[in-house]
């Protein structure tokens, strides 16, 4: 067995009113590609907002290469790379400017990072746009420059939340195109989205959440196969009862 | 802490300061139109105050003790009950005094003041039988006031003792006006100029109140937080780019108002250290500011809650202060850009050096507070929504 890249035991979490998490135990290998299903305000984001040390769970621990992600935090800063629901990028800067500004908080040696926004760029097709300013961007254009941010590091293990929300199916298939090269160069990504053509196209295994529990794990061929349905969509209906758009 | 990432984010920082058009208004254009239309408006003082504090160093030798016509001098003084006299026994103590404050005019009583006025009552017609002599008068030229209204007090009661008609043109003693640095006359604008240097620094609050709140409604500071950047260096990154805004307006507004014509006659290290000043009142505009983001819960509302803040500052502590009640004053020693104009006003206006009591107590007020109210800031940023 390849070795674990994340590790959730007994993850609880309870806001003032409302259950986020109730108890998930879940194991990713590393250079898996793994998918978190689910519809809005199933835990996803939780998870991950855990998983970065932004939230701290109520109860259940967590690792991320090992480390745990309350006692070391600063640790796991330094191997994940998080691609936000949010389009969170500086409209005041241009698409360079935000990249080497991350880039600079990750403490990359100038030249590395040079290199490294040229590809990105190149790769994420933002190129001609890269001295323009941000606010003169498209959605889609932002959610792709968010991206490039996540991963400016090189990070062991990435967060995606939602990363082609929003986009044009050509902008999609450039993410996944990439996402794909990601998985080759052995890095961890954990993938949330709501799009179960994407989650059956790039992921090795998906989990779905609901209510804050999850309710099913497996790859998405044995997850088909086992429910007796044709693809994700029905089998999230058929577990949850629920369509996976209703959620949103 | 690594530098790599404080200089990033302070120059991430300074071009948002440039390049959004609000902001770059906010932070400069506002306050120097501002400034322009108080100062139109303000020029002409209007202070309810209506004693004086007059210092007095007493000289004088009369030839017969019961002849002592300066204290004669000094008890119609005390007796308008518009002066409150203090009596000094040399005149450095005396001008430390007026440089600091304490006193808003000196006036020096020469040896031979008894036997002038004495001259003069024996032959009040023969102006060739007088002796003649002089009175130096040393003003706050930090005061409005201290400047217009002393000198014909101080007259109208050296009449009296003579015996002499307003309207009669000859005396043997002559009221002559000295400064400390030198006689001139003062422009509505060198009073209010201190105030304006101020005035500027505290619209940073709104700035920083905004700044923080939008980088949390947009997500920033949490892809910010992601990243493994610490506090520390999140915090001293703003602080140096507010810093930097602080020490651009301070040099926009001196540029504006020497260009009006404001010249005090100070060196380098008193402009360095009023420099100074203002960078150290920023402190406690960024820890105001980042209150206000604490309080607010969107950008909006962020602009609207810095009032909360600017409004006592600018109406307790700066050019607009002076045209207040006297409860006001006192009210404005409460907040930290009182200290800052006082202390301005001192170097610029009164000629007090850095090292004087009034100007280090200023300087203890406003680090102390700054510190303080930066560390609220903070602190409480920190509490309700991490940095």
């Amino acid at each position: 067995m390849k070795e674990s890249a994340i590790l959730m035991e007994n993850l609880v979490k309870k806001y003032e009113d409302a259950t986020a998490l109730d108890g998930i135990s879940l194991q990713i290998e590393k250079g898996e590609l793994f998918g978190l299903l689910g519809p809005n305000g199933a835990g996803k984001t939780t998870i991950i907002n855990i998983l970065c040390g932004l939230v701290k769970p109520t109860s259940g621990s967590a690792t991320v290469c090992g480390y745990d992600v309350q006692e070391q935090t600063n640790k796991v800063k330094d191997l994940i790379g998080v691609c936000l629901q949010e389009t969170a990028v500086y409209p005041y800067l241009t698409g360079t400017e935000n990249i080497d500004l991350f880039g600079n908080l990750y403490t990359m040696n100038k030249d590395t990072l040079k290199a490294r926004r040229d590809m990105l760029l190149q790769k994420m097709g933002l190129e001609e746009e890269a001295k323009r300013k941000v606010s003169k961007y498209s959605g889609g254009m932002k959610r792709r420059l968010s991206l490039i941010l996540a991963l400016i590091q090189d990070p062991n293990v990435a967060f995606l939340d939602e990363p082609t929300v929003a986009m044009d199916p050509q902008s999609r298939h450039a993410v996944w195109d990439f996402v794909k090269e990601l998985k080759k160069q052995d890095k961890t990504i954990i993938l949330t989205t709501h799009y179960m053509e994407e989650a059956e196209e790039l992921c090795d295994r998906v989990g779905i959440i609901d209510h804050g529990k999850l309710i099913a794990l497996g790859t998405p061929k044995d997850l088909v196969s086992e429910a007796g349905v044709k693809n994700l969509e029905e089998v999230f209906i058929k577990l949850t009862g629920r369509n996976m758009r209703e959620g949103l | 802490m690594r530098p790599q990432r404080v200089f990033a984010l302070t120059k991430k920082e300074i071009k948002r300061n440039v390049r959004e058009p609000a902001v770059l208004f906010m932070i400069f254009l506002f306050p120097i139109i501002f400034v322009v239309a108080f100062g139109s408006s303000f020029g002409g003082g209007g202070n309810q105050s209506v004693t004086y504090q007059l210092g007095v160093v007493d000289w004088d030798q009369p030839q017969n003790p019961q002849q002592d016509m300066s204290q004669v001098f000094i008890t119609t003084l005390t007796n308008t009950k518009i002066v409150n006299v203090k009596t000094y026994l040399d005149n450095q103590t005396a001008q430390s005094d007026l440089s600091q404050g304490k006193v808003q005019a000196i006036i020096i009583i020469p040896s031979d003041f008894s036997t002038s006025i004495n001259s003069y009552q024996n032959s009040p017609t023969n102006s060739a039988a007088w002796v003649n002599t002089t009175l130096p008068l040393y003003l706050d030229r930090g005061s409005l006031i201290a400047t217009q209204a002393i000198p014909p007090i101080l007259q109208q009661v050296l009449n009296t003792l003579i015996n002499q008609n307003q309207q009669t043109p000859s005396s043997p003693i002559t009221l002559q006006t000295a400064s400390l640095i030198e006689v001139k006359q003062f422009s509505a604008l060198d009073f209010i100029a201190p105030g304006m240097f101020t005035f500027a620094s505290i619209f940073l609050i709104m700035i920083v109140g905004q700044s923080f709140t939008q980088d949390r409604e947009n997500g920033m500071m949490k892809r910010i937080r992601i990243t493994p950047t610490t506090p520390t260096e999140f915090i001293t990154s703003q602080v140096i780019s507010y810093m930097g805004v602080a020490l651009i307006q301070a040099a926009l507004v001196f540029v504006m108002v020497y260009a009006l014509g404001f010249r005090p006659n100070v060196g380098i290290p008193t402009y360095a250290f009023a420099f100074l000043l203002v960078l150290l009142f920023s402190l406690s505009n960024v820890g105001f500011g980042l209150i206000t983001a604490t309080i607010a819960k969107s950008s909006g509302a962020a602009t609207g809650l810095a009032f909360l803040f600017v409004i006592p500052q600018l109406f307790l502590g700066t050019f607009v202060g002076a045209s207040l009640s006297s409860a006001a004053q006192i009210a404005g020693q409460f907040v930290p850009s009182y200290y800052v104009t006082d202390a301005l006003t001192s170097l610029f206006l009164r000629g007090a050096a850095i090292t004087s009591q009034a100007i280090l107590i200023d300087l203890a007020a406003v680090s102390v507070s700054c510190a303080a109210i930066l560390a609220v800031g903070i602190a409480l940023y920190s509490k309700y929504f991490k940095i």
